[in-house]
């Protein structure tokens, strides 16, 4: 999709939108369309070159691909919402700026700037606007074992983003393993991409389900999802081994098999159930955690979530408790593309000032009902750091071993993440706890603490230096 | 598994072609290319996992997260080091080397 002609690059308030989304993923392009069908005027910038967000990813259009809806379950939500999108630019009520990765943003007088790292030549680019939506999605949660930096083991998430979008996968035979609805749709396409999936390997009891009926019946749509996702395991001959975990992955330049366990209710493997399964490629993921560093850094309050990550604490229109920032989507808590469409439309009517249609409320307390118990159902038990060896890499950047980690938090006495990371360098390198952050909060014997980033992706020294000084 | 399956590719999945193919350059040798596909997925294509070296260990890493959050996939795309794979486009006549450690990063964090 073109951007606009005229990118407010360097703008100066007389640039200033009334509203700036960042992020176009289901949330982000849902409130943008929304707001712009209200009447305002609105910039959406994402670190992407196409719209879309995690869920709706697919090829570029360069790829052709003759059917991009094959690999998604809705598509129809996201065409219509990207059509209003192309008719807005046009009509000049929304600039949308592809590439553009915002790094930060400060208040200035009584309106935000956003600073971006634009382009792969790593322009520097601001925005102006009177009010703020963050719509930043979520990436996967990651417990590490022993063999997970082999090359073929892979993000679950990760090979389903790649797969939608280059049309490529990590191998012939690759294992699905970890926690949370997101494996099943993994392992379907996967499988209907050509690999073949020996087995979907679930650390928690499905059976967790069976407490929460209540919630499943008032959600008949998210019922039949996972009867679909069912029909696809059982069609492709997909076993599922629920209450299991890959608790190390084998190979020398690449994975060739993972090991497998059950596990007791806590998570922890029972001694004597490992047996090994060949494969190519593993792909794992323990669910996702909230993106928040734009947010928190700018003061937002927090909640834990039933899964047990940190998410924004939000109230019935999107507001977060800094007055002029709202936000949608998996930053306000795990919940999937549906609630982040219905979360982002409710935004843009709190922002024009407008009361929330009352379908669209009650929808969203439907399925943030559901996020929770699917959530709660997931949640990694304590007993998983069992599988972690002494030897084994936790912090995948700086290379740090759980043993160091358990030192730091044993005999060197830290008694929190922050301490551990000072003392090992765990958390300190290129993706800054993104990947080890979870696990080094475990080993230090903490729930898992907001994301607290100074910069959300790296920047130029050179652009940090152009900042004007009160922005820093 | 059933016949079909084996038959079953990404590509039958989403049928129609690509505009066009390229190929891009990686340690000496030429890889195919489709318009539209990151660097990471064109290694991918080709069987290729790994693209990087540690600092520390020299281990092997190639894509991991997919989605630009991880940085385990970067590479030396013409001369500049530390590209995320997963994200930086393939571009025709583009020459992608494998990173060594640091790659001598001028980015900072
Ligand atoms: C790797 C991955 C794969 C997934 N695959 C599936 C799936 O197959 N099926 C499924 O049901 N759910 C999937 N999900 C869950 C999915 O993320 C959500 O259900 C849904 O996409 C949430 O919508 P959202 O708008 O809140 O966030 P997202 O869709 O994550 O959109 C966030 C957008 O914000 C942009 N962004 C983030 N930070 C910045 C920044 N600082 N500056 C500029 N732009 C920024 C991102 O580029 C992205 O486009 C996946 C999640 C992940 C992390
Ligand atoms: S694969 Fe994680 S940043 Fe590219």
């Amino acid at each position: 999709m073109p951007t606009s002609p005229s990118e407010p690059d360097a703008s100066g308030p007389a640039d200033l939108a009334d509203l700036a989304v960042v992020g176009a993923g289901p949330a982000g392009l849902a409130a943008a369309v929304t707001a712009a069908g209200l009447g305002l005027r609105v910039t959406l910038l994402d670190a992407g070159e196409q719209p879309g967000g995690q869920f709706y990813r697919h090829p570029a259009p360069g790829l052709g691909a003759a059917r991009p809806e094959a690999l998604h379950h809705a598509w129809p939500e996201f065409a219509t919402r990207e059509a209003a999108l192309r008719a807005h630019v046009s009509a000049g009520r929304i600039t949308y700026l592809t590439a553009h990765h915002v790094w930060t943003v400060v208040p200035d007088g009584g309106h935000w700037v956003l600073h971006a790292v634009a382009g792969p030549e790593e322009r520097a680019a601001a925005v102006h606007a009177r009010a703020l939506l963050i719509a930043t999605g979520a990436y996967e949660r990651q417990l590490p074992f022993p063999g997970w930096t082999l090359p073929g083991v892979v993000g679950a998430g990760g090979a389903q983003a790649m797969l939608k979008a280059g049309l490529v996968l990590p191998g012939k035979r690759v294992v699905v393993a970890g926690s949370g609805p997101l494996l099943l749709a993994v392992a379907g396409s996967l499988a209907a991409a050509g690999a073949t999936v020996p087995a979907v390997v679930e650390a928690a009891a499905y059976i967790a389900y069976a407490a929460r009926t209540p919630v499943l019946l008032r959600n008949p749509g998210k019922l039949a999802e996972a009867a679909a996702y069912g029909a696809a395991l059982a069609r492709h001959r997909i076993r599922l081994l629920t209450r299991h975990a890959v608790t190390e992955a084998h190979g020398t330049d690449r994975v060739e098999a993972v090991t497998v366990a059950r596990l007791d209710r806590d998570w922890r493997p029972l001694p004597g159930t490992a047996r090994r399964i060949p494969c190519d490629a593993l792909a794992v993921g323990h669910g996702l955690v909230p993106q928040l560093e734009l947010a928190t850094g700018l003061g937002c309050a927090t909640r834990r979530s039933p899964d047990g990550t940190v998410a924004l604490e939000l109230d019935a229109g999107m507001r977060t408790s800094v007055p002029g920032v709202w936000s949608a989507g998996e930053t306000g808590g795990i919940g999937g593309a549906g609630l982040a469409l219905a979360e982002g439309e409710i935004a843009a009517h709190s922002i024009a000032g407008r009361p929330a249609p009352a379908g669209l409320v009650r929808r969203r307390a439907r399925l943030r009902a559901f996020a929770d118990a699917m959530g709660a159902a997931h949640r990694p038990g304590p007993g998983w750091t069992g599988w972690l060896r002494d030897d084994a890499v936790v912090c995948r950047c700086e290379e740090v071993p759980a043993g160091r980690i358990r030192e730091a938090a044993g005999e060197l006495g830290a008694r929190d993440a922050r301490t551990v990371k000072l003392l090992t360098r765990a958390g300190m390198g290129w993706c800054q706890g993104r990947m080890c952050g979870p696990a080094v909060a475990a080993l230090a014997g903490e729930a898992p603490a907001p994301d607290r980033r100074p910069l959300s992706c790296p920047v130029p020294l050179r652009l940090l230096a152009e900042l004007p000084p009160d922005a820093h | 598994m059933k016949a079909h399956d084996r038959d079953r590719t990404p590509r039958s999945l989403v049928g129609g072609s690509p505009l066009s193919a390229h190929t891009i350059g990686f340690d000496g040798r030429e890889l195919p290319a489709q318009e539209g596909q990151s660097i990471a997925a064109v290694l991918w294509s080709a069987g290729i996992l790994a693209w990087r070296t540690t600092r520390e260990g020299g281990a092997p890493r190639g894509a991991f997260c997919g989605i630009g959050s991880c940085y385990d996939c970067l590479v030396t795309v013409n001369g500049r080091p530390n590209q995320r794979a997963c994200l930086v486009p393939a571009r025709p006549g583009d020459t992608v080397t494998t990173q060594e450690g640091t790659g001598h990063a001028d980015l900072a964090v």
